[in-house]
């Protein structure tokens, strides 16, 4: 009995498990091996004697001075972080007050509000940089990091009301009325019970927002013109990749730094993030 | 200490759901008052209207010499339990006790000697530094209920805080509230659905239906003298047995009849039958009214009937029993020896018969 129940657990858990992490990660293993691979086996065909596909002999950091020396890097990475912090904010303030109204307050039009601004998340990127670009010229932003700053809130905010707006729902609304009856105004009620309760959500909205303009490409691409503008994404990919010649090391070096922010971010908030996706307020 | 007026209270919600009728209450200082109804009858949107939780339609609402209705909750000088709760997630249990006074600006040692002195009236002393999460039901329902005192409030709203608690949690707590109203002696406007609740904690009890008050009245009053059909099966459990009789006139007196029924109606209730003679009545008797009939018994106050199902609980026997057409609930002594299927007669108590209009359902 004890028995088949520990293959069954093995056949319908561990492999599958096991399977799904390995699809998962295998993509950041070859970016990291990748990015030590000396190019003279970068180069070289597999086909040829004692070659190494999955691993490396001689790893090596080339790559790494490559990039820092021969391109703007960091100035890339202090751009992308600058302009992930400061679009986060601006998209987690309005969305807070957005999602608190449109969960609390009974207002005329509230549920079409609520709708229309999950449709402007649905325009997809690919259409509105057109439009946006011309009010980007316009308003003389083009080339500067509030191009970006000012036009990633049009897909984050939609997005963190949302999100927060689920979660602002599963508060029960007693704890605000009670903080109300004790004393606090609503502004009060809300800083001082909603806000803290609610800091899985906020944080977990704050991740994502911040994930996806440090991940975002098109906009950077359009707007962004100088190389010491750029972000990561759109500089590590104009840069390395000349005409039809791949800088694969350095490429892949770059890559895998700029991915170690987010990582980062993910792993210190772990745990908040689970649960602000669950939505659960024990009261 | 304030009394509570309440004048041609009115709540419309959407101006198509009118969820509270024309209230008209005094609740008198230190009184404890009791609002009980069935879910939807209007107890909670009245109660929320007296927190400021909810808006007025129209009418007034007063506490102590205040008429309070365009003030925002902070400033009516009430606390309020909720049924869960409510208790800050991310506060501990001594800060949960502290907000309402840090809100107030009051002085930290000020703060701190209430809340001692709450906490020990209600026993969490050893809590104060825990999260809520971190208590168990009957805490979390002292937690809330210290929160509410600490303030010192010329008014406590209660909103059915007893129902998440298990059943033998909530007769503990009953009492204790009950002692804490004694203590504190200040007026309380509680909540709630139960009437055992409301009968045992209520100085004055209003029961409500459908947004209108049917009865103002002491527990006891409620009991003996319902003022219509429906505060009569509300309250008292098991629920009052109600038939639809015919009252006769005959030479010996008046009688309530009908299949497989025949009772004569009292002398003292006869006059006010007079004018229902012929027609149709409800009667109203309620299950410890009934009990099984000696010797001694005369058949005017006496019906016969087949046991259908016997439930013994101990300290009495629950009958339910078909006379006639009509099923009966009786609460007979437990020493009674029945079977089912057995027949059996049951004398009734005359002065304990209620008669109600068969469209008004108004007591006569």
């Amino acid at each position: 009995m004890v028995i088949e129940r520990r293959w069954k657990k093995w056949l319908y858990f561990y492999i599958p498990l096991a399977l799904f992490i390995l699809f998962t990660l295998f993509p950041f293993y070859w970016m990291a091996v990748t990015a030590f691979r000396p190019d003279g086996e970068l180069y070289r065909t597999w086909r040829q004697a004692n070659a190494t596909p999955f691993w490396t002999l001689a790893p090596t950091t080339e790559h790494f001075h490559g990039l820092l020396e021969s391109t703007a890097f960091l100035r890339w990475l202090g751009n992308t972080m600058f302009i992930a912090l400061a679009s986060t904010a601006i998209s987690l303030l309005c969305g807070l007050f957005a999602g608190y109204a449109l969960s609390r307050l009974r207002f005329r039009g509230s549920e079409f509000l609520g709708t229309a601004i999950f449709i402007t998340y649905l325009v997809p990127q690919t259409l509105l940089f057109i439009p946006l670009a011309d009010i980007v010229r316009d308003m003389h932003l083009g080339n500067t990091p509030w191009s970006l700053i000012l036009t990633y809130p049009t897909f984050l905010i939609p997005f963190c009301t949302w999100l927060l707006m689920g979660y602002f729902k599963t508060i029960p609304k007693e704890l605000e009325e009670c903080a109300r009856i004790d004393g606090a105004t609503r502004f009060g009620a809300m800083f001082r019970i909603i806000f803290p309760v609610a800091v899985p959500g906020i944080l977990s909205a704050g991740i994502f927002a911040f994930t996806l303009s440090w991940n975002e490409f098109i906009y950077a691409l359009v707007f962004l013109s100088s190389v010491e503008e750029k972000t990561v994404p759109v500089g590590v990919v104009s840069e390395l990749i000349r005409g039809d010649i791949f800088f694969w090391g350095q490429l892949m070096a770059g890559a895998l730094l700029g991915s170690v922010p987010v990582a980062l971010v993910y792993s210190f908030f772990v745990e908040y993030y689970v649960a602000g996706m669950t939505g659960s307020v024990k009261g | 200490m304030a009394e509570v007026v309440l004048s041609g209270l009115n709540k419309w919600y959407d101006r198509n759901v009118h969820a509270v009728k024309d209230v008209n209450l005094h609740i008198r200082d230190r009184e404890f008052m009791v609002l009980v109804g069935p879910s939807g009858c209007g107890k909670t949107t009245t109660l929320r209207m007296i927190a400021g939780l909810e808006e007025i339609s129209s009418g007034e609402i007063r506490i102590g010499e205040r008429v309070v209705n365009d003030l925002p909750p902070m400033d009516r000088d009430i606390a309020m339990v909720f049924q869960n709760y409510a208790l800050y997630p991310h506060k501990s249990v001594y800060d949960n006790m502290a907000f309402g006074l840090q809100m107030r600006k009051f002085a930290k040692d000020e703060i701190r000697r209430r809340v001692q002195a709450a906490s020990e009236i209600l026993g969490i002393q050893p809590l104060l530094a825990r999260k809520p999460r971190q208590l168990s039901g009957g805490q979390r329902q002292r937690v809330a209920l210290g929160r509410a005192i600490v303030r010192h409030p010329q008014l406590f709203l209660f909103d059915e805080p007893l129902s998440n608690l298990d059943a033998k949690l909530r007769v503990q707590m009953r009492v204790e509230l009950k002692r804490l109203h004694e203590r504190l002696s200040t007026t309380a406007v509680y909540v709630t659905h139960d009437q055992v609740e409301a009968m045992t904690l209520g100085d004055r009890v209003v029961v409500m239906k459908d947004g209108l008050v049917q009865q103002v009245g002491e527990p006891l009053e409620l009991y003996g003298r319902p003022a219509n059909r429906f505060v009569a099966g509300f309250i008292g459990s098991p629920a009052m047995n109600f038939a639809e009789v015919t009252i006769n006139h005959s030479a010996q007196g008046v009688w309530a009849e009908t299949a497989g029924l025949r009772i004569r109606v009292p002398p003292a209730k006869a006059e006010a039958l007079r004018g229902h003679a012929g027609g149709k009545v409800l009667l109203g008797v309620r299950p410890e009214a009934l009990r099984v009939a000696n010797g001694a018994d005369v058949a005017d106050y006496a019906l016969d009937c087949t046991v259908e199902v016997v439930e013994p609980l101990g300290n009495e026997i629950l009958l339910d029993v078909r006379a006639g057409s009509h099923p009966l609930v009786a609460r007979v002594d437990p020493a009674t020896r029945v079977k089912v299927h057995q027949s059996l007669r049951l004398a009734l108590d005359p002065e304990r018969l209620h008669f109600f209009d068969a469209n008004t359902e108004a007591a006569i």
